[in-house]
C-alpha cells in the first residue's frame, strides 16, 4: 500500500517479527499514519460504517446458523425457537434482519456521495468498480438470506426471483431447475442459497480488502474533488479520521437501535411471519425495499426478457460511469448543472422505489417507464453531455484554500505528506 | 452534529421506508411515498381503528392480568379449532408473559393429553402433558383442520399477531417510524372479532361464510368466535366481546413475540448508552480536530 | 470499534487543559470498551443451552421387564443410562469391598449429599437394593463402557481400559470417578422417573 511506512519498531521482538512479516507497519501505515484530506465531510464516514456492518452481519450471521436449521419442515420453526428460546436469540435475529436493511441504507448514502463527488473518476475508476461488484455481491446475499426463514415471502420471493432467469431463450428454464434443483423452489434451493448466503459475506469482505487497497493505493477523494498537494492538505488517519469515523458509527448505531429495539419488524413483510405454503401467493408480493427500484424497472418493460434485461443493466451501467462522465471536474459542488441533474436522479431512484412497491397497473406503469428512461438517459445521455456543456465554477488550488480562503496560512504542523501516487 | 443527523434523518426517511409496500414519493427529501397493499388491505375495508395497547411504544409492558385472561379465551375458546404449535407449557410461567407460576402452568398442562412414544412395545402412547411439551393443536393435520372448518385451516396462533397488517398508507407510514408503531397486526385482529355486522344492501354471503367488516374479501369461514359471557372471569372484568377480543389479542401478541418486554427494556438501556457514548465521542473528536482547525 | 488509537492523542499537544482533556479522552475510551464488552455478552450467552433444551423432561423406564442380571439401556438428556437389576451375587461383592479399596471414594449419587461415601448402599437405589441406575458415560474421556467385563464383574471401558465394579465405581484405569448416579425415583415398584 501506498503512504510512508514510518513505522520503526523499537522492541527487539516487534522488530524480529517485523522484518519477517511487517503486519504492525503495514497496519501503521494503512490505518495510522496514512495521510487523509483534512476536508472530509460526515459522508465519507459511511465506508467506515459499512465495515462496521459487515463485521456485525458476519458475526451475527455466524452465530444464528448455530441454531438454525436449513429444511423446509424445520427452517420457519427453527427462526422461531432462536427467537423464543435461546438466549438472546431474539436480539441476534433482529440484528442480522435489520442489519441488512441498514447495510443498504449505508451503502446507498455511500454510492450517492461517490456519484455526488465525482469518487469514480481517475484514477479510482477499479475502486468504483470493486464497490459496484461489492454491492452486486450484498444484493444475491440478502436475497439468498431472505429466504432462509422459510415464511411466505421468502418462499414466493425466491420463486419470482429465480424464475427471472427463465426469460433467457432457450437455456432459461434449464438455469431456473438448476437454480432450484428440482421442479419448484424447495429443500434443495433452501439448501443451496443456504451454503451460498453464508459464503458469499466472505467473498465480500474478500473485495472490501481490494476496495480499501485500491483507496489506499489512490488516495481518498474530498469534497472539493482536488489532490491534495502539500502536506497541509492532509491529517493523520489516526486519530483525526478515526475518532470522526467513530463518531458517526455510533450516531449510525442509534439510528439502528430505534429499529432494532423498537420497531424491527418494520422493514419487513408481515406475511413472512406466515409459514411458506407452496401452493398460495400472498396477495401483493414485494422485494425488500432495497430492490424496489430495480423491481419497478422490471415491471416497466412489457416484454419478460426485456424487462429481465432493463433490471440487469440498471446495476450494469454502473460500472461505466467512469467512463461516460466525461467532466474534466471531479467534485459535484462545482458543477452547477450536474448538481441539478444528479439530485433529479435521486429523486428518479426514490420515485422508482415508490412504483416497486405499486401495482403493476395503469398509471403506475407509465410513471415506471418514464422513470426509467429517465434513469438510463442519465447515465448514457446527460452524463457525457453535461461533460462537454457544462461551464463548470472555479475549482480551488488546493484543500486547504478552500477550507481556510485564499489566505492560506502558514504550514500545518498535524499534516503528513501526501501519498505520492496520486495521479 | 446537528448536520449529521439531519442528514440521517432525510436518508432514513428517503431510503429505509420504502418498506413492505406501505409507501410513498419522497420529494426533496423530506416526502417519501406510499406504496403496496399489503396482505390484508381488501378493498373497500376499513382501516381497523388504532387501539390502546399496554404493550405499545418504547416503555411498552404486557399487563399480566390481561395476558392471563387472554389465556383463560384462547384456552376456553379459540383452542377448540386454532393451534399455538410454538407455545410450550413452560412459556406460561415465563416472566414477561402471563407469568403463572410454574405449579398453576403445571396444572394447566397435566389437563392436556400429548403423543409420546414409541415405548417398548413400538405402540405411540398418550400421556398427560408436560412444562416441557408444546401446546398441541387440535387437528392432527392441515387436511383434517379443513375438513372440520368448512375447508379452511383455522391459522396457527403461534406468529399470528406479527403476520396480520394493513395498508397505513402516506405520510402514516413515516410518522409511525417515529411513534414506534408496531401494532398493526393487534389492532385487525381486535377489528375483526368485533367485525362482525350485518351485510351491506346487496351484498350476498357465500354459503358456509359469514360477513365480516375487516376481512379481506368481507366473507369470512370463522363464525363469530365469541359472544358476550361466553368466559367467566373471575376478576370482574367486564365479560364484553370488546373486552374478550381486547384480551386475547394481548394474549396472541405476547405469544408471536414473548420477548417484547426485554427487548424495550434492553432497547432504553442501550439508547442511554450509545447517546452518552456519542455525546463524549462528539467532545473528543472536537478536541483532537481543534488543532487542525486553528490552522 | 469506535475508540481505535485513542494514545496517541494524548501525546498530540499539551496545554492547560490538559486534565479536562486527559479526563475527556479516558471517560470516551472507558465508555467505548464497556459498550464493546457489553456487546459481547449475547454472543457468548447465546452458546448456553436453550430455554427447550433446559425444559427437557424426565425420561420414565418400565423396570418390570428386566430380569435379574440384565442390563438395560435408556436414553436420558442424549445420554445412556444403565439401568441393572442385580443378582445377590453381584450386591454381594459390591458390599464386601473395602472403602479402602476404591480409587474414588465419593457416592456420586445426586440423590444424595455430595460428600456421601461410595458405600454400596448409597450407590444402589435407596430401600431397593438390586436396582443399580447409573449413567452410562466412562469418567474419564466419555466412552460408553461395556457390561459385564473386566476383572470386577461390572463394566470395561474400551475406549483407555478402565474398569469398573458391580455398584458402578471405579477400580482401575485412568477414570478418576466412580460412575455417575442421576436423580431419579420410583414411581412404582416397576417404573422409576430418571431426572
Amino acid at each position: 500500500m501506498s503512504g510512508h511506512a514510518t513505522f520503526e519498531p523499537k522492541n527487539p521482538a516487534l522488530k524480529w517479527f517485523e522484518s519477517r512479516l511487517p503486519l504492525v507497519g503495514l497496519i501503521h501505515s494503512s490505518f495510522i499514519a496514512y495521510p487523509t484530506p483534512r476536508n472530509l465531510n460526515y459522508w465519507w464516514t459511511f465506508g467506515g460504517i459499512l465495515s462496521l456492518m459487515l463485521a456485525c452481519q458476519i458475526l451475527s450471521g455466524v452465530v444464528l446458523v448455530m441454531h438454525y436449521t436449513p429444511h423446509v419442515t424445520l427452517a420457519f420453526d427453527s427462526v422461531e425457537h432462536i427467537m423464543r428460546d435461546v438466549s438472546y436469540g431474539w436480539l441476534l435475529r433482529y440484528i442480522h434482519a435489520n442489519g441488512a436493511s441498514m447495510f443498504f441504507i449505508a451503502v446507498y448514502i455511500h454510492m450517492f456521495r461517490g456519484l455526488y463527488y465525482g469518487s469514480y473518476k481517475a484514477p479510482r475508476e477499479v475502486l468504483w468498480i470493486l464497490g459496484c461488484i461489492i454491492y452486486l455481491l450484498m444484493m444475491a446475499t440478502a436475497f439468498m438470506g431472505y429466504v432462509l426463514p422459510w415464511g411466505q415471502m421468502s418462499f414466493w420471493g425466491a420463486t419470482v426471483i429465480t424464475n427471472l432467469f427463465s426469460a433467457f431463450p432457450v437455456v432459461g428454464p434449464t438455469i431456473v431447475e438448476w437454480l432450484w434443483g428440482g421442479f419448484a423452489v424447495d429443500n434443495p434451493t433452501l439448501n443451496r442459497f443456504f451454503s451460498l448466503h453464508y459464503l458469499l459475506p466472505f467473498m465480500i469482505a474478500g473485495v472490501v480488502v481490494l476496495h480499501i487497497w485500491a483507496l489506499h493505493v489512490v488516495g481518498q477523494n474530498n469534497p472539493t474533488g482536488v489532490d491534495p498537494k502539500t502536506p497541509k492538505d492532509t491529517v493523520a488517519f489516526t486519530p483525526y479520521a478515526t475518532i470522526k469515523d467513530a463518531f458517526g458509527m455510533v450516531c449510525f448505531l442509534i439510528f439502528f437501535a430505534w429499529f432494532l429495539f423498537y420497531i424491527p419488524n418494520y422493514l419487513g413483510h408481515a406475511d413472512n411471519y406466515i409459514p411458506a405454503n407452496p401452493l398460495v401467493t400472498p396477495a401483493h408480493i414485494v422485494p425488500e425495499w432495497y430492490y424496489l427500484p430495480f423491481y419497478a424497472m422490471l415491471r416497466a418493460v412489457p416484454s419478460k426478457l426485456g424487462g429481465v434485461l432493463t433490471m440487469f443493466s440498471a446495476i450494469i451501467v454502473l460500472f461505466f460511469v467512469p467512463w461516460l462522465d466525461t467532466s474534466k471536474v471531479r467534485s459535484g459542488v462545482y458543477r452547477p448543472l450536474f448538481k441539478q441533474f444528479f439530485w433529479i436522479w435521486v429523486l428518479v431512484c426514490i420515485g422508482l422505489g415508490w412504483l416497486g412497491s405499486k401495482p403493476a397497473e395503469g398509471g403506475y406503469i407509465i410513471a415506471g417507464r418514464i422513470l426509467t428512461i429517465w434513469y438510463f438517459a442519465h447515465f448514457l445521455i446527460i452524463l457525457p453531455l453535461l461533460g462537454l456543456f457544462e461551464k463548470p465554477k472555479a475549482v480551488p488550488a488546493s484543500i486547504t484554500e478552500a477550507v481556510l480562503g485564499k489566505k492560506g496560512g502558514a504550514p500545518a504542523s498535524v499534516g503528513v505528506s501526501a501519498p505520492q501516487t496520486k495521479g | 452534529m446537528n448536520k449529521l443527523m439531519s442528514s440521517l434523518s432525510i436518508f432514513s426517511s428517503s431510503r429505509a421506508s420504502l418498506r413492505r409496500g406501505l409507501i410513498g414519493a419522497a420529494v426533496t427529501g423530506a416526502v417519501l411515498a406510499g406504496g403496496m397493499a399489503p396482505a390484508l388491505a381488501a378493498e373497500g375495508a376499513p382501516k381497523p381503528h388504532r387501539e390502546s395497547w399496554s404493550f405499545a411504544g418504547p416503555f411498552g409492558k404486557f399487563d399480566q392480568a390481561q395476558l392471563q385472561r387472554g389465556f383463560q379465551v384462547f384456552k376456553e375458546v379459540c383452542a377448540s379449532c386454532h393451534s399455538a404449535h410454538l407455545l410450550a407449557f413452560r412459556n406460561l410461567a415465563q416472566p414477561g408473559g402471563p407469568h403463572f407460576s410454574e405449579e398453576q402452568a403445571k396444572v394447566v398442562a397435566e389437563g392436556y393429553q400429548v403423543q409420546d412414544g414409541p415405548n417398548d412395545a413400538g405402540d405411540m402412547f398418550d400421556r398427560p402433558a408436560r412444562l416441557s411439551d408444546r401446546w398441541p393443536s387440535p387437528f392432527p393435520n392441515e387436511q383434517a383442520a379443513r375438513a372440520s372448518n368448512g375447508g379452511a385451516y383455522p391459522p396457527d396462533f403461534s406468529t399470528l399477531a406479527k403476520a396480520r397488517t394493513y395498508e397505513v398508507g402516506f405520510p402514516g407510514f413515516l410518522i409511525d417510524i417515529f411513534t414506534q408503531y408496531q401494532e398493526q397486526g393487534p389492532d385487525y385482529i381486535h377489528a375483526l372479532l368485533n367485525g362482525y355486522v350485518d351485510p351491506p344492501e346487496g351484498f350476498t354471503v357465500p354459503e358456509g361464510a359469514f360477513y365480516n367488516a375487516f376481512f379481506p374479501g368481507h366473507a369470512i369461514k370463522m363464525p363469530q368466535p365469541i359472544s358476550a359471557d361466553q368466559v367467566t372471569y373471575t376478576d370482574g372484568t367486564p365479560q364484553t366481546v370488546d373486552q374478550y377480543s381486547r384480551d386475547v389479542t394481548a394474549f396472541m401478541m405476547w405469544v408471536a413475540e414473548p420477548h417484547l418486554e426485554a427487548r424495550k427494556r434492553l432497547g432504553f438501556q442501550v439508547m442511554i448508552f450509545l447517546i452518552v457514548f456519542a455525546g463524549l465521542l462528539y467532545f473528543t473528536k472536537k478536541k483532537v480536530w481543534k488543532a487542525v482547525h486553528d490552522h | 470499534m469506535g475508540v481505535r488509537g485513542k494514545e496517541t492523542l494524548v501525546a498530540s499537544t499539551g496545554t492547560a487543559e490538559t486534565t479536562r482533556r486527559d479526563f475527556l479522552y479516558i471517560a470516551t475510551g472507558a465508555m467505548g470498551a464497556v459498550g464493546a464488552a457489553a456487546l459481547v455478552w449475547p454472543f457468548i450467552s447465546q452458546l448456553q443451552p436453550d430455554a427447550s433444551v433446559l425444559a427437557l423432561s424426565s425420561t420414565e423406564v418400565d423396570i418390570g421387564q428386566i430380569q435379574e442380571g440384565q442390563i438395560v439401556t435408556v436414553k436420558w438428556r442424549g445420554k445412556p443410562v444403565f439401568v441393572w437389576n442385580r443378582t445377590p451375587k453381584d450386591i454381594e461383592e459390591a458390599r464386601a469391598t473395602q472403602l479402602s479399596a476404591l480409587l474414588d471414594p465419593v457416592a456420586r449419587n445426586a440423590n444424595l449429599p455430595a460428600d456421601a461415601p461410595a458405600t454400596d448402599e448409597n450407590r444402589a437405589a435407596k430401600d431397593q437394593e438390586k436396582w443399580l441406575v447409573v449413567i452410562g458415560i466412562c469418567t474419564h474421556l466419555g466412552c460408553v463402557p461395556i457390561g459385564h467385563m473386566g476383572e470386577y464383574d461390572g463394566w470395561f471401558c474400551p475406549c483407555h481400559g478402565s474398569e469398573y465394579d458391580s455398584a458402578g465405581r471405579v477400580r482401575r484405569g485412568p477414570a478418576p470417578e466412580n460412575l455417575a448416579i442421576p436423580p431419579y425415583h420410583f414411581v412404582s415398584d416397576t417404573k422409576i422417573s430418571i431426572g
